[in-house]
């Protein structure tokens, strides 16, 4: 067995097999995964965390990896962090996009881990950050968060996110339709990939018109639409500085800062949802005994719950 | 097929399927991951065409319990002895047991356990016995540490 917190060390030290099985704690919040993190939290916050989302099929999978490419070719160290959905029925999935992200392999600079849409409610944004955590302080340079944007849990997970790419593909009907809710709000970079397809023109047209509506403060970030062509490698290099002007933008004006609060301020707030609901379950004496006083009517759901988590 | 006990959603198997060398035929392997899928297990399939080291690499860095290897083309023996002299490099010990899928000869069985394949599942293995076998096999390797 290996102690958590000298599992924390040999992450800090980069060995890679000890990374993975940080992540594999993380991922199933194995006893001592919280000490472990504590450890790495104090290290963690160099990275440049990069959220990628959009529709299936938009390509994020190839995206990322021409992304992590040209990372790499600016000498900068890649973590990835991709987001499948697990099947609701059976708790199993496949993980498929390792299959696209394969001109990667062989490059110590990058990692690439799978991370499965367990079940557990608001269990999997937690893990994924849980999870960007771990290879921050592991030392990665640049860590990319992908995942598809539908859905809570998933929206969640881009919300730890402090550069958020939203893609988007021409011809998939009314795709700007399709990624308008709830992901148009969090884009600081619009992608429409495949571009050298027809209508390229016209969903850039349509999301611009659509961010012009959008109020803007003077000195906010004005968030651009770039056009890529991932299986090429089109445009990329162009994302890419596009990340970088919003890290220095983010840096110029406080908002890196203002970002992470908010990502501290989720996240203990996760951690606190989490250790009530822990607690708060049948065989729990005090919570036991809660619910015989409620269905009782000797006291009313509200007061037992102030009254169970210290409240009154 | 009969229906298989799932996996608890706790704590799920995580398996690694391959495609190694030219061996372009993957339609078992696909039948095989949604199999494992069904049963409750997380599988990661790499593609088809991969070399024994990019397959030990994602193997480590998805630090998965089982590496399903599956082979059509008849070059099991050289692959496999690569692939063991691949993990024998690694720099700590892997948790990984490997398992070997497709067509190989009776005979060859034998010396590709001596290797270290810790199971050999033929073509025609039955898709609750795959499920079967995996699970035993894990569940017989030392706990996670």
């Amino acid at each position: 067995m290996t102690a958590p917190a000298s599992l924390a060390e040999r992450v800090l030290g980069g060995e890679q097999g000890m990374i993975a099985r940080a992540l594999t704690q993380v991922e199933r919040r194995a006893p001592g995964t919280d000490a472990m993190l504590a450890e790495l939290h104090r290290h963690a916050g160099r990275a440049h965390v990069i959220g990628v989302t959009g529709p299936p099929g938009s390509g994020k999978s190839t995206l990322v990896t021409a992304m992590a490419q040209e990372y790499r070719r600016a000498g900068r160290s890649v973590g990835i962090i991709a987001v499948d959905p697990s099947s609701v029925f059976t708790g199993g999935a496949i993980l498929g996009d390792r299959i696209r992200m394969s001109t990667l392999s062989g490059d110590p600079g990058v990692f690439i881990r799978s991370l499965a849409t367990r079940g557990a409610l608001g269990g999997l944004a937690r893990a994924a950050l849980d999870a960007v955590t771990v290879l921050d302080a592991a030392g990665w340079d640049v860590v990319v968060l992908e995942t598809v944007g539908v859905g809570q849990a998933e929206t969640d997970v881009i919300s730890g996110a402090q550069s958020v790419a939203v893609v988007s593909v021409p011809g998939l009907g009314d795709s700007v339709q399709a990624i308008k809710a709830g992901l148009l709000e969090i884009a600081d970079v619009h992608v429409v990939n495949k571009s050298d397809r027809d209508g390229a023109h016209r969903t850039v047209s349509e999301l611009r018109d659509m961010l012009r509506l959008a109020k803007r403060q003077p000195g906010q970030w004005n968030v651009p639409v770039e056009q890529t062509v991932a299986d090429r490698g089109s445009g990329v290099t162009a994302l890419i500085e596009r990340f970088d002007e919003h890290l220095r933008w983010m840096e110029r004006n406080g908002e890196r800062e203002r970002r992470a609060r908010r990502a501290a301020g989720t996240r203990i707030r996760w951690a606190a949802e989490e250790l009530v609901r822990d607690w708060l379950r049948p065989g729990t004496p005090a919570f036991d005994e809660a619910v015989t006083q409620v269905a009782e009517k000797h006291d009313d759901p509200a007061t037992a719950a102030r009254r169970l988590i210290g409240w009154t | 097929m009969a229906p298989v006990q799932k996996e608890t959603v706790a704590e799920p198997i995580r398996v690694m399927l391959a495609k190694i060398g030219l061996d372009g035929h993957d339609r078992g392997v696909k039948v095989v991951a949604r199999t494992l899928r069904d049963a409750g297990m997380e599988v990661i399939y790499t593609g088809l065409h991969r070399k024994p080291d990019q397959v030990i690499e994602a193997a480590v860095q998805e630090d998965v319990d089982v590496l399903g290897v599956s082979l059509l083309s008849g070059a099991h023996m050289p692959i496999f002895t690569r692939l063991f002299e691949v993990l024998a490099d690694l720099p700590e010990p892997h948790r990984f047991v490997v398992v070997a899928g497709g067509v190989m000869p009776d005979e060859d069985e034998l010396e590709l356990k001596r290797m270290g394949v810790a199971g050999v599942l033929g073509q025609d293995t039955a898709p609750e016995t795959i499920v079967e076998e995996i699970r035993a096999l894990v569940h017989s390797r030392a706990p996670r540490s």
